[in-house]
């Protein structure tokens, strides 16, 4: 993805790629609470399954890692996507809703039937969302805050305003069960992961993507169907948004409709940002997700197992964030010469003439 | 404004050398400009002219050398410092905010305050005297971006001057000008001159280099060849300086791109359009464009030009009218149908509707294919690397790094980067909108030459200009449009001239009045 220029050695090579802070952070984070909590690096294997604080985490991390990406990809043609919260809220109360009204919640069947009404009103979501920005040119945080503020009234409708409760066994495995000895969530985080990465990468979506998201005009000049690829990548992320619900929910097995996926909305931005994706769109890094989503995740352990005063949590976790943004700062960078090449010549840029004109 | 009589100069680069990754942009080179003076630097694209001013307005940092302004000593870091040493600039393409106001843009920066508070009124009563020195009478609280581009230019210009500058530095301004318009400027220019500022001017019109400047340096490939007096510098010397080439050689590239005046219209026609209009933006038109067919579009800028190709190619819905592209009907143009019939259209604005700056020159070329065979059926890397490997070596984009983002490339390269991705999609025929816009000599032959082997080779080619000698060398036909109306059509030949052509502009001038 990288690779412009020619590189003296592979160690630059290294600390110059976008990933390379958000991996020294995350790396750094683990190391720090294996000090302070030995056992923290352990996973053991009991019961044929694996267990321990990072197999923990990843599991955790995988609602982040489903939000951020259907996010990348808004945010990448220029948009962004403010209902995810209130779209895992609204999946996860349909799921439940029709388990509970079914009857049969113990039948694999009506799990199966449950998820994919879930996922298909989540993915209606996503497409009314493309309608609104696509289809009516609304502005993408604007037609995105209706659901965000509507979105919880919806599922309150579905759930009957209140904490949908009921019992069903193969449904909670998707969030509490092992597959291989594999929590189902990291599967599912994977599987979900390689389909995006494959579908983004192997076909030209991820090229037409970028290109949208840099220059739209130029875009449908050259005939690339601009409307269409939004339109479509708000579905995928309402949908990747609707299952995200679903993994989150499914433990608890309680549709609580106003609290679920609170703020996961900001959460699945910063994702994307720690990930080194510009908010600006054009270029996205989806393994970049991966990364952004364990960090968040290492970040509510490792306030637990640094005994942090709970009204300083937020701001540990606040100075983390900030500090892994400082350190993949270019200009930063470049100030304390730590990149080895002369920088490159600038485009001219709308964004110059601000500077030219103060 | 007030500068001593002697000519000592006040701006003194010396050994400019500025270094990207990989490429040495500019190596040891000198520049002087005086006050009073007009200093046209010259060079063909890439020859590190644009690199140069922006070593002068501290948009790049300079890796050795010195820069001088009134003998003093200056590293510019940024062009906030440079303007306030005295160095203001007009960049090549209008650089200004189009959604805000035509006083906002002049005045940024330098509004009338009362207090903490802007004096609006004031401001915009300022704003209008500067575009009074322009002998531009617009309204100052209008939007910019609903003037034209040649307005922008002239509004950019005047901002430029509210900063008070001793060194003016002009870059391509008149490339989206009309005659009158350039008259205009250079009066303006001349007027600056003449009250003690050292004026930059950078253009690829030759005839208004001559025209305007009084001394020039010249560039070629990053380094210094020479500063003249433009009195003593023959044109033809020019040109071999500025391509390291002599004289003879460019003649025969110039009889590469010869005209060839005969009626090619045969068969039935690729194009055609009966009474094709849009409100606001053409009246209806007739055309037709047969195989093997170059038909040039000629008139003023504004005449039209852009707005019939928009709609030829779909980029602007028809209201009226029928077009028949390559003998099939067509009911709503848009730019993918057009694409995957086999049309295609290189736009005016290179940067707004042509290059994704961010993207690779391979991607920048791939898109319009990939656009027409769809997200799913993505084109193989093996088949791609042979089309931009290709292209690369057959239009002779510099550097020849199919992994660089477009947007470090040159305007000449971005351009043939985006002729490119338009011929890699195979047309039957192909609109070009300025394809030579603020491009250098060897690459306007080379551009030029291009057009006509197509043609030759059987595809229809629409040729849009500004530059009426261009138009008149290459096309076989010339559909003359006024005031966003067709109102004649000429077949070329040897008695068909410029003058020809503006006398059917003119004629349907007193026709209408």
């Amino acid at each position: 993805m990288t690779g412009t220029v020619q590189v003296p050695t592979w160690v630059s090579r290294v600390t110059k790629h976008h990933l390379f802070w958000p991996v020294v952070a995350l790396v750094a984070l683990w190391i720090a609470c294996g000090i302070v909590s030995p056992g923290f690096l352990d996973v053991k294997i009991v019961d044929g399954h694996l267990f321990g604080q990072l197999v923990d985490i990843t599991r955790n991390s995988v609602t982040f890692l489903l939000l951020a990406l259907g996010m990348c990809l808004v945010i990448a043609t220029g948009g962004i996507d403010l209902s995810v919260g209130a779209v895992m809220a609204i999946s996860l109360s349909v799921a439940l809703t029709y388990i509970d009204n079914s009857g049969t919640g113990e039948q694999a069947g009506t799990a199966l039937i449950a998820i994919a009404l879930a996922l298909a009103v989540a993915a209606l979501v996503g497409a009314f969302n493309g309608f609104l920005v696509s289809g009516l040119g609304i502005q993408p945080f604007i037609a995105t805050m209706i659901i965000l503020v509507a979105g919880r009234g919806i599922a309150l409708a579905f759930t009957g305003g209140q904490i949908t409760t009921t019992h069903s066994a193969p449904f909670k495995s998707i969030g509490s069960g092992f597959v291989l000895g594999i929590p189902t969530p990291v599967v599912i985080g994977a599987v979900v992961f390689a389909a995006v990465a494959f579908s983004v990468r192997k076909t030209a979506l991820g090229m037409l993507v970028e290109s949208i998201g840099i220059n739209r005009t130029a875009s449908h000049m050259a005939g690339v169907r601009s409307r269409n690829i939004t339109w479509l990548v708000y579905v995928i992320c309402g949908l990747l948004a609707g299952l995200a619900g679903l993994v989150y929910g499914a433990p608890t097995m309680a549709a609580d409709a106003n609290n679920i996926g609170q703020l996961m909305e900001l959460n699945a931005i910063m994702a994307v940002v720690i990930g080194g994706t510009k908010l600006d769109g054009g270029k996205f890094s989806l393994a970049g997700t991966i990364v952004g989503a364990l960090i968040l995740t290492t970040l509510d352990r490792a306030v637990i197992i640094f005994h942090l005063p709970s009204e300083s949590k937020d701001l540990f976790k606040a100075i983390v964030v900030i500090a892994i943004c400082i350190a993949g700062s270019e200009r930063l960078r470049e100030s304390v010469g730590l990149r080895r090449v002369p920088r490159l010549p600038e485009p001219p840029a709308s964004r110059k003439s601000v500077e030219v004109a103060a | 404004m007030s500068l001593t009589s002697d000519s000592a100069p006040v701006v003194q680069m010396r050994g400019i050398t500025i270094e990207f990754p990989g490429v040495r942009a500019l190596d040891g080179v000198d520049l002087t400009l005086r006050p009073g003076e007009v200093h046209a630097l010259m060079g063909e694209n890439g020859a590190g002219k644009s690199t140069m001013i922006k070593a002068l307005t501290g948009v790049y940092k300079i890796d050795a050398g010195e820069i001088r302004v009134a003998d003093e000593p200056h590293q510019f870091h940024s062009t906030a410092e440079a303007q306030e040493a005295g160095i203001s600039t007009v960049y090549q393409e209008v650089n200004l905010c189009s959604n805000l106001s035509v006083a906002e843009n002049v005045m940024l920066g330098h509004e009338v305050r009362f207090g903490p508070f802007i004096n609006w009124p004031a401001t915009r009563r300022k704003a209008k005297e500067y575009l009074a020195r322009l002998n531009l009478d617009i309204d100052p609280s209008s939007q910019l971006g609903t003037h034209s581009i040649a307005v922008q230019q002239l509004c950019s210009i005047a901002r430029a001057m509210v900063v008070d500058a001793r060194v003016l530095i002009l870059d391509e301004p008149t490339s989206s000008l009309d005659k009158a318009e350039v008259a205009e400027l250079f009066a303006v220019v001349r007027q600056l001159r003449d009250s003690g500022v050292a004026i930059l001017f950078v253009s690829h019109f030759l005839e208004q280099v001559y025209e305007i400047s009084d001394r020039m340096t010249i560039l070629r490939n990053g380094r210094f060849v020479g500063e003249y007096l433009t009195a003593e510098l023959p044109r033809i010397e020019l040109i071999s300086k500025m391509l390291g080439r002599a004289g003879d050689e460019l003649a025969a590239i110039e009889a590469g791109a010869q005209r060839v005046a005969h009626d090619e219209r045969q068969g039935t026609p690729l194009l055609s359009a009966v009474k094709l209009g849009r409100e606001g933006s053409i009246e209806p038109v007739d055309l037709e464009v047969y195989e093997g067919e170059i038909v040039g579009f000629a008139g003023l800028l504004g005449s039209g030009r852009t707005e019939l190709a928009r709609l030829l190619y779909g980029a602007d819905r028809a209201d009226s009218g029928e077009l028949t592209l390559f003998g099939e009907n067509v009911k709503s143009a848009a730019p993918l149908s057009s694409l995957k019939g086999g049309l295609a259209y290189s736009t005016e604005d290179r940067k707004r509707e042509g290059i994704i700056a961010d993207l690779t020159v391979r991607e920048n070329i791939a898109l319009a294919i990939q656009a027409s065979r769809g997200i799913w059926r993505r084109v193989p890397a093996k088949e791609l690397d042979e089309v931009v490997d290709h292209y690369i070596e057959a239009l002779n984009i510099q550097p020849p790094n199919p992994n660089m983002l477009i947007k470090n490339l040159s305007g000449g390269n971005q351009q043939k980067v985006l002729l490119a991705r338009w011929l890699a999609t195979s047309p039957r025929l192909i609109i070009l909108d300025e394809p030579t816009r603020g491009i250098d000599i060897g690459a306007k032959a080379e551009i030029q030459r291009l057009v006509v082997e197509l043609a030759s080779q059987g595809m229809g080619v629409v040729f849009i200009s500004s530059e009426l000698e261009e138009v008149l060398r290459l096309s076989h036909r010339l559909v003359v449009l006024r005031d966003r109306e067709k109102v004649g059509e000429l077949t070329n030949g040897p008695d068909v001239t410029s003058s020809t052509v503006l006398e059917t502009i003119a004629a349907s001038g007193s026709d209408a009045a």
